[in-house]
């Protein structure tokens, strides 16, 4: 029996280990509930907080170009080179000049999804300069050349039989699997990486327009420890990063590190209000910002656009059964979970939106990724529209069952009586006889719950009965 | 190039922007909305209420200098970094009891600081946050390198709440929010302190003399 095309999403789910699919769930489960708890612990109403911030990215992004504008006059006043890179290819070239120019070889990077997103590193690597990941788990992901599944927790797909394995790859020891330990050998393999870099380059997670100042956060200390014994500093920052003001820098750290991690505030919040002054010993002299669009504005211009309010803290990943069930790599893109659900098939592209048009499609709408969003995006109506675009582009994805058969037995009232009563029978009918091939596929990694059609039909019926 | 790409993001910003029917109104809101009252229990007593939140992230506040000398005893400390603001208030003090300090942080060196002392420029009781800003704290290395970092405040440098704390920003070019010590939890989850700065983060409240 020939089964049909399978989605995406489900054939990658198919071939996840056991180990991989309990290290995502369990992760996920667990930053969920603590996320709850912090939340309410601290604010008697979180959904107000969420609401306002999600009104304040939206005001930006409504007035982006204003914002946009009054943020590089900030930067430059307070002595930061801004670049502007339409592409990723340009981001990189602006990058990679900066660093030739100052002949920088040696670079220590902070952890930062939109350098996953241009895909920096090999691009510097191949240029022959040493760019060193020195978040943990993203040095664990350079180790084994893999990519990051979680925005917040990159190897949330690793357990730490093989991140020990990794660090033992990369020669820092003997096999051990104790975290502290692990950890302990990444400290002292980086502390001489830092202290000879030439330069570090971070993302950011906020420029406010009014003062220019770019905020970063970390736990780790990585962000600060390569900003302090070097003299250039690069940050590459998307342009949704801007904010009106400092004062609301205060909703959205609130908001950013309960939601992602369940901390009040990340160990490190940095403020950089430009390069450091000559007269200071440590700290970079030299400050560059490269603000990159690389699909952004076309999102804008779209009907998705709330999905720029994302302040990246996958607090969505963490709460979808989706993502749950297969981690981030499923949904082959930078992002993924609901938030890259929308944002990766729109940053694809014209070109690239039918290559990915089917991860809107791997959702049940359940609304959970709304309800925990710090920036309240309506995520699920946007993977609606998302998944409307597809159909008046006429783009299709493989394995996605039609909804042909529904819709005649939908719009006929008779039709539609006489399926319900049919329905019973799939109580009785094992999936792998069933006559749809796509049904079957889908069914194969799936249970149905107990077919209960038409009983309100003859509730209805009966009430009627015993009124009259 | 970049004047190009800059032209050409602008353009297909204002254009996307331009058919907006009813672009969002910035909003109106009241900073005491943004400040968590639950960590916030005795109004009159900032250190109190900073103190309970600094531990909260595994941060230990002390003040007084004695009390910090014993506990750098116990961690089988013997040689630091003082910044030398601070050498006359603390350093000093540490010397007389056999401990050798350093007023001049050696790059070279970095390994062997056991400790770090240097000036915060605040706290925030409402998060347990540190204040640190390059014009109180120049040697960056000092306060990050050494597994225990000392960060030193006065009673009037302690801040209630974050959207004070972030109206106090000034003109400082660097600003840093320290709460708590260096962690990860990027191994299954489970929490790690002293990654790639301190494992052990101190807020040394020092009495004016």
């Amino acid at each position: 029996m020939s089964k049909g095309p399978v989605q995406p999403i489900d054939a990658f789910s198919a071939n996840i280990s056991r180990d991989q699919r309990d290290a995502v769930m369990s992760s996920c489960v667990l930053t969920t509930e603590k996320r709850r708890d912090i939340l309410w612990r601290d604010f008697p109403k979180p959904d107000v907080l969420r609401e306002l911030a999600g009104k304040i990215k939206q005001h930006t992004l409504d007035h982006l170009d204003l914002y946009l504008e009054q943020a590089t006059g900030a930067l430059e006043q307070n002595g930061v080179a801004v670049h502007f890179a339409s592409t990723g290819q340009e981001a990189r070239e602006a990058i990679l000049g900066v660093l030739q120019s100052r002949n920088a070889r040696k670079i220590v990077k902070s952890k930062s999804m939109v350098t996953e997103e241009i895909h920096l590193n090999p691009f510097l690597e191949e240029s022959g300069i040493e760019c060193l990941e020195s978040d943990l788990g993203e040095f664990i992901i350079q180790i084994d050349g893999d990519t990051p599944s979680h925005i917040v927790r990159p190897i949330s797909h690793k357990n730490r039989r093989e991140v020990a394995r990794s660090i033992e790859r990369k020669g820092l020891g003997e096999y051990n699997d104790d975290p502290a330990t692990i950890t302990r050998r990444a400290r002292a393999f980086f502390r001489e990486k830092f202290m000879s870099s030439d330069a570090g380059i971070t993302g950011g997670n906020f420029i406010s327009a009014e003062s220019g100042r770019l905020v970063l956060v970390t736990n780790e200390g990585n962000a600060r420890f390569s900003l302090a014994p070097n003299k250039l500093h690069i940050a590459i920052v998307g342009i949704e990063k801007i904010i009106p003001k400092d004062r609301d820098l205060a909703v959205f750290l609130n908001l950013l590190a309960r939601s992602a991690t369940a901390q009040q505030l990340t160990v490190y919040t940095q403020f950089i209000n430009g390069p450091t002054p000559p007269s200071q010993p440590d700290g970079p002299g030299e400050m560059h910002v490269v603000l990159l669009d690389n699909g952004r504005s076309e999102a804008l211009a779209s009907n998705c656009r709330e999905i720029l309010r994302c302040i990246r803290c996958g607090a969505c990943q963490n709460v979808c059964p989706v993502y749950r069930q297969v981690g981030g790599h499923a949904y082959r893109a930078t992002y993924g979970g609901p938030i890259g659900a929308v944002l990766s098939p729109l940053l694809a592209g014209k070109s690239g939106f039918p290559e990915l048009a089917d991860l809107p499609k791997a959702s049940s709408l359940c609304g959970a990724c709304r309800e925990v969003c710090p920036v309240d995006i309506p995520i699920p109506d946007l993977l609606l529209r998302l998944r409307e675009k597809a159909q008046i582009e006429r783009v299709t994805s493989p394995g996605t069952p039609s909804m042909k058969l529904f819709g005649v037995l939908a719009s006929s009232p008779a039709l539609w009586r006489a399926a319900l009563t049919a329905g019973g029978v799939l109580n009785h009918t094992p999936g792998s006889l069933l006559p749809i091939p796509a049904m079957k596929t889908w069914l194969s990694q799936r249970s149905l719950p107990r077919f209960q059609g038409n009983e309100f039909r003859r509730w209805m019926k009966y009430r009627k009965g015993s009124k009259e | 190039m970049s004047e190009s790409a800059k032209d050409k993001i602008f353009q297909s910003i204002r254009e996307a922007n331009r058919t907006i029917r009813a672009p969002e109104a910035y909003p109106e809101y009241e900073d005491s909305l943004l400040v968590s009252q639950a960590h916030l229990e005795f109004p009159d007593d900032l250190w109190n209420d900073f103190g309970r939140n600094f531990s909260a992230v595994n941060g230990r506040a002390m003040d007084s200098p004695v009390l910090l000398m014993s506990w750098l005893r116990e961690q089988s400390c013997t040689f630091g970094y003082c910044a030398p603001e601070l050498y006359q208030a603390i350093g000093l003090a540490l010397e007389n009891e056999a401990f050798e300090i350093s007023c001049e942080f050696d790059r070279s060196r970095y390994d062997d600081y056991q400790f770090g002392i240097t000036r915060a420029s605040g706290a925030v009781a409402e998060s347990g946050s540190v204040i640190l800003t390059d014009q109180d704290t120049p040697d960056r290395l000092g306060a990050l390198t050494p597994w225990i970092h000392i960060a030193v405040i006065r009673p009037a440098q302690l801040i209630p709440t974050i959207p004070e704390a972030i109206r106090q920003f000034g003109s400082h070019s660097n600003i840093v929010w320290v709460t708590g010590p260096s962690k990860t939890a990027d191994v299954e989850g489970i929490l790690i302190e002293g990654v790639h700065g301190p494992g052990e983060q101190v807020c040394l409240l020092l009495h004016e003399s």
